[in-house]
């Protein structure tokens, strides 16, 4: 079985797997990182969205060999200690989820989304955006509202704050 | 999955010999194809051969009369890249007209041509400007590249390494989506180039990208949707499923077309 | 109100969890030494199994057991099922066909499970899986439900010729009769309710220990009911006497229904636990869960109403087919009976109304509730009848409905329900101002100038919710009754555990459940965990559908309050060297009435376990009380959306342009979360008419069996959604509470269906209406008038 080795939310990971180990299943079984989840076998759904090297990929589309020297940041490393991520605080503030499955996706993709479009997004740049973010559960209605709370927070550096709109 | 053996080849000759040596290999890039079939079951490659490390596969380059773009350059990259702006802006916009953000993080140009879906959106751009797709062994007209559904003439150990498009004058690509996959319906790419229109058709084929000769001497007389009036492409050949008759499809294509000469025009 | 009391727009407890990754659903719980466990399905639509070959798969890597139906019945486990008994016309019993966990000799529809492959590994599994060969011998399939009533159809099940599982009547036929010879005007309509897949973003799973030493098993699993699951699993299927399982329903991705019913995989799961002596887990894969969970709607309907020269409505008649697919789910035969036709009233003042329904087996996935089950069915039934009539009697649709509003309650429908409060008026009033109603025209003319077509509907639906009372649903055939259970424990430092026997997924009752409790102890909201979803804690409980957890789960919490603040003024009296009755409980304190001796609630609780102090006091040590609730009627929320699309004629792409949703659902406890469930209720009813859609082909293969074909609501599909409230209080439990959860799914097809049938200026519009529909419509009008 080949070794992999990876930074994993700042952390230096290395492991064996057999090669057809998907990333997501890696970060899931092998290291019990359990916030990223699977909603599909199609790479539609965007539940297992993590950001590698600073991008935002499917990781049930990317094998964990692939991640090879890679930094990989999941819904755990979002946090820095107790205190949450403006983007995390916008969710909670404008009920952002309900189930919580597509969640860690949907804030994981919103921090892309603000890396490449900026702070100030509007609502239909916002749902566009959300093309590969399945959610059953809210209508996306309060998805929306929390990343472009959340966008805006993360441009004040203020969380709790700026979130609550 | 079925189980497969994974080999990181760090130059273009590595790949290649790998790929002669296992019968069953595949090359992966994006893997954004590829992953979801062997998901499935539906691919099966004995090796894995990952371009992702080879160096000086990604690269944007903008001459005076082509576009030049690296085999390996994501979606995303050919989506905001200054120069494909510049150039082409068409492609730029087709670039992230393609599945989502993630998807596009990952997918690449020489994975998408080399699929050949023939739902995919790079096909029909390459057919339309003309472009030459570039490969370790030789350069390939776009018009003789596609070979049917999922198929081209690279052979087994072939890979492409950049593809070079030629400037329009102008040019635009409209989409229609498949409301479930994403992919297209009907997509048209309409390239008006020094020397001649050309109009190319994904989605709707039965077997893949197509160009539409019709459209493309009338817009040659005419670079105005108004020439396209009256023609239609037929219903015979065009896919049919659950989403779109053949019917439906052929007059999308005539909608698609006009809109993008629409488009091109500005 | 205070800040975190009932209506409150409480920010939710739960999220911490779920926003830092630290949520833990069925598939987090990695049990050490875990094995997988891999279905093998038919392909078959309907086929004998004529050989199952497994032997060089046994032997490949890493597989510990391979199991198919022979095994099961070798266990002697029962066949799953289905728990509402309807009795047809003539008195017959509905014909529920065994159900094998799974199947011996015959499938029945493609993805039934047929083998189950144990190993090490998820991939040995299936890898073992394909190597399994299963020999069949093909039958004729029949997957449409018309077709299936036919003579000659193929005949799916022994016990039922021509497929039919009973034939179901409600309302008085005689009446409606007469009514009709009385119309000034009958509209009828061909309606198709289009079959539709739950699609929670969580796929089921489950994973199933068992322990030899004490001969008990638990399971973990995605449930919206986990006691319910218990004792099908154990009184019909005997995996394990009820003490001898525990099911745990940890965070659950959503459910919408599908997570109710006691599926064939658990059955297997538990066994293979048992066999292989490891903890053994299944996780569906999205494209399983399209033939593993039971899919919704998919009705079959003639409808007819009759209204006099003035539009008021005389009668309806309405005979539907159901098709309930190849066996009966759980609670399969009352969704489209007493969950359907008693809704058929609507908001309306009706005198006589007559339902016939049909169901029937085909060969397809088996149809149970989802979300609103049964209601939304009624709801598109009455409110695309009453737009239609209102177009052909040139009367205001918003003016046809008010006309035939009830307006005095209680109300007796002919139809069993007994409407308690509402206001229809108001909701209807609201949501016309909201939604600028008035304003439509020029809008219409700003769409027609950039050459698009606009289109307004109107639904002004009812359901009923708070299901149910026991006594109710038990005379018309349910199995158990749908009471609910709660415990509150104080514990002696002042907090408290409430433990109920609803369940969340999604709905945040870790939140509102707390809103309750704090509100009334006059705690705050940090020192209550509401704790749900595990047999071996909660004693027991009906779980979560049906809107119910509000109005049943939380009545059942308040009955136990009532009974700890009773315990506690005992306490307290004891404490305050006072009588009993002097006792005054407000504001989280205990007072002397008159004087200013009083007692917190936390000094309370301590005292209730400080026995030794008891000294001459008649006292219990201890602060815990349960209840058990069981309602006194249905609740019935109500209201009215407009939905307002655009149309491009060109391409026949449906765009919805706005949508406005006015509900009454009584009182409100967090205002910020039934918003939310009403934004994704109306996402998923915007859903069934726009876009989705199960499609088999006349084998019976499934053609939307992934999200490559089936259409998923993505955020760009909708609007900014219009969301308000009317408050009617519910006079039927303690809260006033009416309940939630499925109104957007029940109000919204029909809106947006009498939307897009405005915009094209036709009725004959399928739902859903994709852009291939719309376009198929416009080249048929264009045809028509090319012709004229
Ligand atoms: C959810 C989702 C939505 C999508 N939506 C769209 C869409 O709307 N439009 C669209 O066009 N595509 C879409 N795609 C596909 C996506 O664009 C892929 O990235 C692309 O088709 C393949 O590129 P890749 O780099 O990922 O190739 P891979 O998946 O790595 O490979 C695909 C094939 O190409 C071969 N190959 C790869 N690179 C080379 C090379 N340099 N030389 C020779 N052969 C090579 C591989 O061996 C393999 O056979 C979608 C994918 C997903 C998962
Ligand atoms: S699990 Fe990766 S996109 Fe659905
Ligand atoms: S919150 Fe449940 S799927 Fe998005």
């Amino acid at each position: 079985m080949p070794a992999v080795s990876m930074t994993v939310n700042g952390k230096a990971v290395r492991a064996e797997v057999d090669s057809r180990t998907l990333l997501v299943q890696f970060l899931r079984e092998t290291l019990r990182l359990t916030g990223t989840h699977v909603g599909c076998d199609t790479s539609q759904c965007g539940a297992c969205v993590v950001h590698v090297d600073g991008v935002a990929v499917k990781s049930c589309a990317m094998l964990a060999v692939q991640a090879e020297g890679a930094e990989v940041l999941t819904i755990e490393g979002v946090a820095t200690g107790e205190a949450l991520h403006p983007m995390q605080e916008a969710f909670r503030q404008n009920h952002g989820l309900q189930c919580g499955y597509c969640t860690p996706g949907m804030i994981m993709t919103a921090l892309d989304i603000v890396r490449r479009k900026g702070h100030e997004l509007d609502d239909q740049t916002i749902r566009e955006e959300l093309e590969g973010n399945l959610c059953r559960c809210t209508g996306y209605h309060n998805i929306v509202k929390s990343i472009a709370a959340g966008a805006r927070a993360m441009a004040s550096g203020d969380p709790a704050l700026k979130a609550a709109e | 999955m079925y189980e497969f053996t994974y080999h990181r080849a760090s130059g273009l000759r590595q790949a290649t010999n790998l790929l002669g040596k296992h019968e069953e290999a595949k090359l992966i890039a994006g893997g954004q194809s590829l992953l979801p079939m062997m998901k499935f079951r539906l691919a099966s490659p004995s090796d894995l051969v990952d371009l992702n490390k080879i160096e000086g596969l990604n690269g944007i380059e903008l001459t005076s009369r082509a576009l030049v773009i690296g085999a390996l350059a994501r979606h995303a990259e050919v989506h905001v890249s200054p120069e494909v702006q510049q150039g082409i802006p068409a492609l730029a916009a087709l670039a992230g007209l393609i599945g989502d953000p993630a998807v596009r993080h990952r997918g690449t140009l020489g994975g998408s041509l080399a699929n050949n879906d023939p739902t995919a959106d790079y096909p029909a751009a390459a057919l339309a400007l003309g472009a030459t797709i570039v490969t370790t062994k030789r350069k390939i007209p776009a018009d003789e590249f596609f070979a049917g559904l999922f198929e081209t003439v690279l052979e087994a150990d072939e890979i492409i390494t950049k593809v070079s498009f030629p400037l329009p004058k102008k040019a635009a690509y409209q989409k229609f989506r498949n409301p479930a996959s994403r992919y297209a319906i009907v997509g048209v790419f309409v390239a008006k180039r020094p020397s001649e229109v050309r109009v190319a058709v994904t989605g709707a084929g039965a077997s893949g990208a197509f160009r539409v000769p019709e459209f493309e001497a009338a817009l040659q007389k005419r670079f105005s949707p108004k020439a396209l009036d009256g023609l239609s492409v037929p219903a015979e050949g065009l896919a049919s499923d659950i989403h779109a008759s053949a019917e439906y499809r052929a007059h999308l294509v005539g909608v698609m077309a006009r809109r993008a000469v629409a488009a091109a025009n500005g | 109100m205070s800040v975190t009391g009932i209506g409150a727009p409480v920010r939710r407890k739960e999220d911490f969890r779920f926003i830092t990754g630290a949520g833990r659903y069925t598939a987090d719980i990695g049990l050490p030494g875990q094995v997988h466990l891999h279905f093998l399905r038919s392909t078959h639509a309907h086929a004998r199994i004529t050989r199952i070959q497994a032997g060089h798969a046994s032997r490949m890597p890493g597989v510990l057991a391979i199991l198919t139906g022979a095994d099961i019945a070798a266990d002697k486990l029962g066949p799953l099922v289905c728990g509402w008994m309807i009795h047809s016309t003539d008195g017959s019993p509905m014909k529920m066909a065994p159900h094998p966990t799974l199947p011996i000799d015959t499938v029945r529809y493609v993805g039934e499970p047929v083998v189950a492959v144990i190993a090490e590994r998820p991939d040995q599994a299936r890898d073992a899986a394909e190597a399994v060969v299963i020999d069949y011998e093909e039958l004729p399939a029949v997957v449409d439900p018309a077709t299936a009533q036919r003579d000659g159809a193929p005949q799916i099940h022994e016990i039922a010729p021509r497929n039919a599982i009973f034939h179901w009547q409600l309302g008085d036929a005689a009446a409606v009769d007469a009514a009709f010879k009385q119309a000034a005007s009958v509209t009828s309509l061909d309606i198709v309710n289009n079959r539709l897949v739950p699609n929670a973003i969580e796929p089921r799973a489950a994973i199933a220990e068992y322990d030899p030493g004490t001969e008990s098993y638990t399971l973990w699993n995605t449930s919206q009911n986990p006691h319910v699951a218990r004792l099908v699993l154990s009184a019909f299927v005997g995996v394990a006497p009820e003490h001898r399982l525990r099911v745990v329903a940890p965070d659950v991705g959503g459910g919408f229904g599908s997570k109710i019913f006691i599926y064939a995989e658990e059955v297997v799961t538990l066994v293979a636990a048992r066999r292989v002596h490891r903890p053994v887990r299944w996780i569906a894969d999205r494209s399983e869960a399209f033939v593993a969970d039971a899919h919704g709607r998919d009705h079959v309907t003639k409808a007819e109403m009759a209204l006099d020269r003035d539009g008021k409505i005389l009668g309806l008649r309405v005979k539907t087919i159901a098709n309930l697919g190849a066996y009966m789910s759980t609670f399969s035969s009352s969704i489209p009976t007493y969950l359907y036709a008693t809704l058929l009233s609507g908001q309306y003042a009706i005198p006589a109304i007559h339902c016939a329904v049909d169901a029937v087996y085909t060969n397809t996935v088996p149809v149970d509730a989802y979300r609103g089950a049964g209601r939304p069915e009624a709801t598109y039934v009455v409110e695309r009848l009453m737009e239609v009539s209102a177009r052909r009697l040139g009367i205001d649709p918003a003016e046809l409905r008010r006309r035939n509003f009830i307006t005095s309650f209680p109300h007796q429908t002919p139809v069993i329900m007994s409407y308690d409060c509402g206001n229809y008026a108001a909701s209807l009033d609201k949501a016309l101002a909201l939604a600028d109603y008035a304003g439509f025209g020029a809008r219409k003319r700003e769409s027609e100038a950039r050459g698009k077509l606009r289109g307004i509907g109107l639904s002004a639906y009812i359901e009923a919710c708070g299901i149910a009372p026991s006594q109710a649903v038990g005379s018309l055939g349910a199995g158990v009754g749908l009471w609910e259970s709660a415990e509150v424990r104080v514990n002696p430092t002042g907090s408290v555990e409430v433990l109920t026997g609803s369940h969340s997924h999604g709905q945040g009752h870790e939140t509102t459940f707390a809103q309750l409790v704090s509100g009334r102890l006059g705690i705050p909201i940090e020192s209550i965990s509401i704790v749900h979803g595990d047999t071996d804690k909660v004693q027991f409980g009906m779980g979560t559908y049906g809107s119910r957890s509000g109005a049943v789960g939380m009545s059942a919490i308040v009955k136990a309050l009532d009974k700890v603040e009773a315990k506690a003024k005992k306490v307290a009296a004891h404490l305050l060297e006072a009588a009993e009755t002097d006792i005054v409980f407000e504001n989280g304190k205990f007072t002397v009435a008159g004087t200013d001796k009083s007692a917190t609630f936390g000094e309370v609780a301590l005292n209730a376990y400080l026995a030794h102090k008891f000294v001459g006091a008649d006292l219990e040590p201890g602060l815990k009380e349960g209840a058990f609730y069981d309602p006194v009627n249905f609740t019935f929320p109500a209201g009215c959306h407009v939905c307002e699309v655009e149309i491009d004629p060109e391409t026949g792409r449906v765009t919805v342009a706005r949508f406005t949703a006015v509900d009454d659902f009584g009182v409100v406890i967090n205002p910020m979360i039934v918003e939310g469930q009403v934004h994704g209720g109306i996402a998923q009813g915007i859903g069934q008419a726009l876009m989705e859609q199960v499609v088999y082909d006349e084998g019976g293969q499934l053609v939307t069996g992934s999200y490559n074909d089936y259409v998923m609501p993505r955020a760009a599909d909708f609007p900014l959604l219009a969301v308000d409230t009317t408050v009617t209080p519910c006079p039927g439990n303690p809260l006033g509470i009416k309940g939630c959860g499925e109104a957007g799914a029940i109000a919204a097809p029909a809106a947006v269906m009498n939307a897009v049938t405005d915009a094209l200026g036709t009725e004959d519009v399928p739902m859903p209406a994709n852009q291939l529909t719309v376009w198929t419509v416009l080249q048929r009008a264009a045809r028509q008038q090319a012709a004229e």
